[in-house]
């Protein structure tokens, strides 16, 4: 006969403090030992791009996927090195982060914040990506910055637009060097005034949601301010595909102006719609009626094909610039994948590259010396002319461009021209504008997590 | 009042893809008693018809272009598609221009036999099984084939415009001195849809096949004690179901770049339409797509959004709601149809 030493009440006990230490989030657990989160140990760090590889902005999505794995290619010293060759800072020699090879893990964002959120936790959790990077949109750069922040983990927001991202929602771990629609608003207006005349009536179609709010709120207070008067503002849900119906109120309305403050297939949709409708073959109050598309990118432009002749928009870069640190993005994208990359791919590229920079610079893969490097840093070389990652709300300052619809393109990437540079002087605002949280907002402070 | 006739051609027009997708889910349901939520991927799959015989048509070869650059500023790679090698540029470029209304005759077998193998390979070992698993079986399948249109089409929205002859606006108020211009392809769109189901109802009221149909329809299993195979009858029915469906998303392309998530965008407005319409009435599905076509697009008036907002986003819904109170068979259901 056998005795075993099991009781009841200690299987209980055991059981209870296993189920508690297995609920534990693994931020406190997996490295108790490290300095902050991920700390990486071995010859290698890797890593996270979170971007959508599935639902309506994978191929977005895919373009980021490329650009970012292009950037840890040319960290680890293969291909042509890329823009390594034309930064300013000159911090990163090709051999990998702080001596270490460069590694990644890639998630899918799904355009969704929750789906975002689980695909981000996984790569920290289970794969120890030190830092995560990407996404197009800006309801998931919120939501996976928050989770960011509170894993001790550098968030680099991808193709997020909204004031939001690096307003009212900004954190101290949270990075953005894309654009926002204060920006295109400041940038267009004056072009807008230029081209349309200062007495026009604008009638907008807005996105039901945190970008669409917004850009909207941007777009009417920056051609307000140039003398344009807003006849109307109507939200549109996001999941429409047909937009006639809010199209046709447009023509009744007195505007001579629409502007489309939607995105991705909103935008493709809403555009067609407007252009079927002969909106820019009217004349309304004596003037030819226009359409304006604040925020572009070109996969969009590709797919809403003729229907973009002409019309203006803004944008955070395009291939076409011809600075140094372009032509070398382009060349080695170009080159590599056959095609040139979009604006969403480069900002993810320059990311990869600014983050890794702030590490070699702050000696330490420690996100809140990480931040500490990149805040107030300037520096040109990576596409965008000279750039400063602003310190008080990381928010990157640099030129925007003003773009149009080719009226007569050359080949299938030939889809838009660049009309304007608008200097960084005219897009640069206080860190505690209204539109941005005004003095509420706050960064917080810096978490290093374990 | 220009905006009132503007509002109603902008019902009809958005009631033309409800009515056709509608009809083909009520011809299912009514039929073969299946609720099939794999009817809106079936429109899909019609509209990447027209994207695969505009690519098909579109085939070329490169012809490299000394004297243009790409953007790596080498030789322009231009291509040049074998229709415009093999008939000439003036009718190899009618026939890339013309390929969504081409896309029709292409179409038709294509859908049918999407139709026949989704019935016969899958749906039919479903006929017996409670709604709830025959929806989730459709609506896994459409998730599938959403899936597999997205790996070899891409995510983002493909352009096929509409040939240039029927691009462009009519005035329809230039005779009462109105500006009501509307483009010319809803209007196609429109008529397009109201022969099709003209063509439906006619085959199903005038031919001996249809009253067979529409016996089965009434009592499926009176007409099989007669001899008569029901089961094939409806089985084509499928087919023909799966066909207008797919029409419509032929159709549809030019007014909407086609994407791989389209169906799914009209599938839940098309089920409150056959429900509103009535479970199983052919006419009630095409009455309400109609009816509710022109409720959303009054909805969407500035008029409508500013006195209650959001009520562009409710109103399909909210009829639905009241109609099912009021009249829980739909507007023209049949006794006995979804009813203990």
């Amino acid at each position: 006969m056998t005795k075993s030493n099991f009781t009841r009440r200690g299987v209980l006990k055991t059981g209870a403090g296993a189920s508690a230490g297995l609920a534990m989030p693994m931020f406190f657990t997996a490295s108790s030992a490290a300095a902050y989160t991920n700390e990486p140990k071995g010859g290698t760090v890797t890593l996270g791009f979170n971007v959508p590889q599935t639902g309506p902005y994978a191929d977005e999505g895919n373009d980021e996927l490329l650009a970012q794995q292009l950037a840890v290619e040319h960290l680890n010293g293969e291909g042509d090195g890329g823009c390594l060759n034309t930064f300013t800072s000159k911090a990163l020699k090709g051999n990998g982060i702080l001596g270490k090879k460069v590694t990644f893990v890639s998630g899918d964002t799904q355009t969704k914040s929750d789906a975002a959120r689980a695909s981000a936790k996984s790569m920290i959790e289970k794969d120890g990506a030190i830092m995560v990077n990407g996404g197009s949109s800006s309801g998931v750069a919120v939501a996976v910055q928050g989770l960011c922040q509170d894993a001790g983990i550098i968030f680099m927001v991808g193709l997020s637009h909204s004031n939001d991202t690096t307003g009212k929602d900004r954190k101290a771990n949270g990075f953005r060097h894309f654009f926002n629609a204060y920006q295109s608003g400041a940038a267009l207006a004056p072009v807008l005034a230029k081209e349309m005349g200062a007495d026009r009536r604008a009638y907008h179609l807005t996105a039901d949601y945190t970008w669409g709010w917004t850009q909207e709120e941007s777009i009417v207070a920056s051609t307000e301010a140039m003398g344009w008067e807003t006849v109307n503002t109507v939200k549109t849900p996001l999941a429409s595909t047909d937009f006639s119906s809010y199209i046709a109120p447009v023509i009744n309305a007195g505007a001579d102006v629409l502007v489309l403050n939607h995105y991705g297939g909103n935008m493709v949709n809403s555009l067609t719609n407007a252009v079927q409708f002969g909106l820019l073959d009217k004349v309304v109050n004596g003037k030819d009626f226009q359409i304006v598309v604040p925020l572009y990118s070109e996969l969009m432009a590709a797919g809403a094909g003729e229907n973009i002749k002409g019309v203006l928009g803004s944008m955070n870069w395009n291939w076409q610039l011809q600075d140094e640190g372009t032509k070398a993005f382009v060349k080695s994208f170009g080159e590599k994948y056959g095609k040139p990359p979009s604006n969403s791919a480069q900002t993810c590229y320059a990311q990869v590259l600014l983050y890794a920079d702030a590490c070699e610079r702050a000696g330490t893969f420690n996100p809140c010396g990480v931040a500490e490097a990149l805040e107030g840093f300037e520096f040109d070389g990576l596409g965008n002319g000279k750039t400063l990652y602003r310190a008080e709300d990381h928010q990157c300052f640099k030129d925007v461009l003003v773009v149009r619809g080719t009226q007569n393109p050359t080949n299938q990437y030939d889809t838009l021209e660049i009309v304007e540079v608008t200097p960084v002087e005219q897009v640069t605002y206080a860190p505690n504008h209204p539109m941005f949280g005004g003095d509420e907002a706050s960064l917080g402070t810096c978490n290093p997590g374990a | 009042m220009d905006s009132f006739i503007l509002q109603i051609l902008n019902g009809l027009d958005k009631g033309s893809a409800y009515a056709l997708i509608a009809l083909g889910l009520t011809l299912i349901f009514g039929t073969l008693g299946v609720v099939n939520f794999a009817h809106g991927a079936l429109f899909m799959i019609g509209a990447f018809c027209a994207v695969t015989l505009q690519r098909l048509l579109s085939i070329s070869h490169t012809v490299i272009d000394e004297t243009q650059k790409d953007f790596l500023g080498n030789p322009l790679k231009v291509e040049q598609p074998y229709v415009i090698d093999w008939f000439g540029p003036e009718i190899g470029n009618g026939l890339i221009e013309w390929s969504v209304p081409l896309a029709v005759i292409f179409a038709i077998p294509v859908m049918v036999g999407v139709g026949y193998a989704m019935e016969r390979g899958l749906i039919k070992h479903f006929y017996n099984r409670p709604h709830a698993d025959q929806i989730l079986v459709t609506f896994g399948l459409a998730i599938v084939l959403q899936e597999i249109i997205k790996y070899f089409f891409g995510a983002n929205p493909i352009p096929t415009p509409a040939p240039d002859a029927l691009n462009g606006v009519v005035n329809f108020g230039a005779a009462l001195g109105l500006e009501v211009t509307y483009p010319l392809w809803r209007i196609v769109y429109f008529c397009f849809a109201a022969v099709i189901i003209g063509a439906i109802f006619a085959f199903l009221q005038f031919t001996t096949f249809g009253m067979v149909v529409r016996a089965g329809m009434a009592d499926r299993e009176t007409v099989g004690l007669l001899g008569i195979n029901i089961d094939r009858r409806f089985t084509i029915m499928f087919g023909i179901a799966a066909a207008v469906a797919g029409l419509a998303g032929v159709m549809y392309t030019p007014i909407n770049s086609p994407n791989y998530h389209m169906g799914m965008d009209f599938l839940v407005l098309s089920f409150v339409v056959v429900v509103v319409g009535g479970m199983g009435s052919l006419p009630g599905a095409v009455l309400a797509g109609f009816m509710l076509g022109i409720l959303e697009s009054f909805a969407s008036t500035t008029w409508a959004t500013t006195t209650i907002p959001g009520i562009n986003q409710v109103i399909i819904y909210l009829v639905a709601i009241i109609v099912l109170l009021t009249r829980p068979r739909g507007l023209m259901g049949r006794k006995g149809v979804m009813e203990d």
